[in-house]
């Protein structure tokens, strides 16, 4: 067996364990909460409470306008000099939900926009509330449009937890460092960290696709709109 | 009895309905005409508060709400007034992410509560009754556009609303798919659904309407019988403007 096939099935073992442990708990518990704060956003900005509306946006304004890896650094290591320390796993967690908070309320507002306003008045035509509307006609309709643009954000989600290895979380990528500080064998490891994160996307991408076949059964609607 | 006092609805400085009256019987259709722009649709979303008049009163039977310029109206007095309508609208407006049968039901399930097996037994008769219990699980995107308004119609009739409110229910579609929405709506008229309908076909006009109202840039210019205000209109504007009707019907369908 050559060297190298050697080093890459030797190190599968300790670099799926930390992407089991730490880079899809890290995944999926952020976009989790990342999607519920981005919804939360997104209905402050189209519904008010007025008051609320110029600092969700400041908000948004400041998420996309910084570097993540900023953001996660100044989290980690800036906000102990204010006297709040976190563990390096509950930093990286708020810094990607607040990451993806900003960028789905982004997507969120845009598919809740794009629901013709006929919808809206079909539903109270026959007595719902707002809440009601919003509920069993808006959002449904909204959700079906959002999916491939979330899973696009899902997916850059999986490989941007890599950034976490910066502030010391033991996630994969930083599994993979690790491995080479005592094998000196960079090309292999990276080659092979690489390698697992194209597998989780690609997975992902597939489930998309079926999602999106799922919810598309009701055909061509937006026809229906004209 | 459903009646309109005084309405008035300004968007901005534009005055869209001014001191609009109209009172419609139970039982009886009224037809709403005149030009693109008269004020229409507004008067119609006035009555199921869509739009929410700048003053004046809405009345539908025993209930009435009373608007002024700068006081604010409860959304549940409005509701409870809003659930004793139906709407249906030019382009339809089916829930795309519901079946038929589904649409028909959204309103008995989610805002009346009526269990689910209840709820699609009316369903289907409503469909039925527009002719259509053999698409009841088909999904919008796949029916006519005269399908679909039946549809609509059949989840306007569902929650047995007070009056039906028709904004151009057959403008949007082709002359043959316009027949069997016209029928329909004819069905109702004889069975005594009281319905309000904005329209520039004048044979739908004429064939159910009993009662005529004549909008033109927001004001009421004539109103009375259908058959005398379409035969013998007696002010000019209503004159010319049943001319040019009938003269795009010949032209149109021939
Ligand atoms: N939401 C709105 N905002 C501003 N102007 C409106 C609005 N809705 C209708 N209008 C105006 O009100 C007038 C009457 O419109 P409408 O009621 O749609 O007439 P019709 O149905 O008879 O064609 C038009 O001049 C239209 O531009
Ligand atoms: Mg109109």
């Amino acid at each position: 067996m050559p060297h190298w096939l050697q080093l890459m099935i030797d190190s599968l073992g300790p670099l799926l364990w930390a992407a089991l442990i730490f880079t899809a708990p890290l995944t999926l518990l952020s976009f989790v909460l990342g999607l519920t704060l981005g919804l939360v956003v997104a209905l402050i900005r189209l519904f008010g409470p007025a008051p609320l509306v110029p600092i969700v946006r400041f908000y948004v304004w400041i998420i996309r306008g910084t570097p993540l890896l900023v953001q996660l650094f100044l989290i980690f290591y800036g906000l102990p000099s204010a006297g709040i320390v976190l563990d390096a796993f509950p930093a990286a967690l708020i810094g990607f939900t607040l990451n993806i908070g900003a960028y789905t309320s982004e997507i969120i507002r845009a598919v809740i926009g794009s629901i013709p306003k006929g919808q809206w008045e079909a539903a109270y035509s026959i007595g719902m509330t707002w809440q009601q509307a919003m509920r069993r006609t808006i959002l449904p309709q909204a959700a079906r449009v959002a999916v491939p643009p979330l899973s696009n954000t899902f997916i850059s989600l999986v490989k941007d937890t890599s950034l976490a290895a910066a502030i010391t979380v033991p996630e994969l990528f930083q599994a993979s460092q690790r491995i080479v500080a005592t094998t000196y064998e960079p090309l292999i490891l990276y080659i092979e960290a690489a390698l697992i994160y194209l597998a989780m996307s690609s997975v992902l991408s597939h489930l998309q696709g079926r999602l999106e076949h799922r919810l598309g059964r009701y055909g061509g609607y937006i026809e229906a709109h004209k | 009895m459903i009646g309109l006092e005084n309405i008035e609805k300004r968007f901005g400085d534009h005055t869209v309905l001014k001191n609009v009256s109209v009172e419609i019987d139970e039982g009886s259709v009224m037809a709403l005409v005149g030009p693109s722009g008269g004020g229409k649709s507004t008067l119609l979303r006035c009555i199921n508060l869509l739009e929410i008049p700048t003053s004046g009163t809405v009345r539908i039977g025993s209930d009435a709400l009373t608007f002024h310029p700068g006081s604010k109206v409860a959304t549940s007095a409005i509701q409870k007034l809003r659930r004793q309508t139906g709407m249906v609208f030019q382009n339809f407006q089916l829930f795309p992410h519901r079946t038929a049968v589904e649409n028909v039901m959204e309103g008995l399930t989610t805002v009346l509560k009526w269990p689910t097996g209840r709820a699609r037994e009316r369903a289907l008769e409503l469909l039925d009754k527009v002719g259509l219990a053999h698409k009841a699980d088909a999904w919008p995107a796949t029916l006519s556009g005269g399908q679909q308004q039946r549809v609509a119609i059949a989840r306007a009739l569902a929650p047995s609303p007070k009056v039906l409110l028709c904004d151009e229910p057959t403008s949007a579609l082709d002359p043959e798919l316009a027949e069997e929405v016209v029928e329909v709506l004819s069905q109702l008229a004889r069975e005594g659904t009281t319905m309000v309908m904005a329209t520039h076909d004048l044979r739908l006009a004429s064939t159910i309407a009993r009662q005529v109202v004549f909008l033109d840039a927001g004001l009421v210019v004539e109103t009375g019988p259908a058959r005398e205000v379409f035969k013998n209109p007696q002010r000019e504007r209503t004159k010319r403007f049943i001319a040019t009707l009938t003269q795009e019907a010949k032209g149109g369908h021939d």
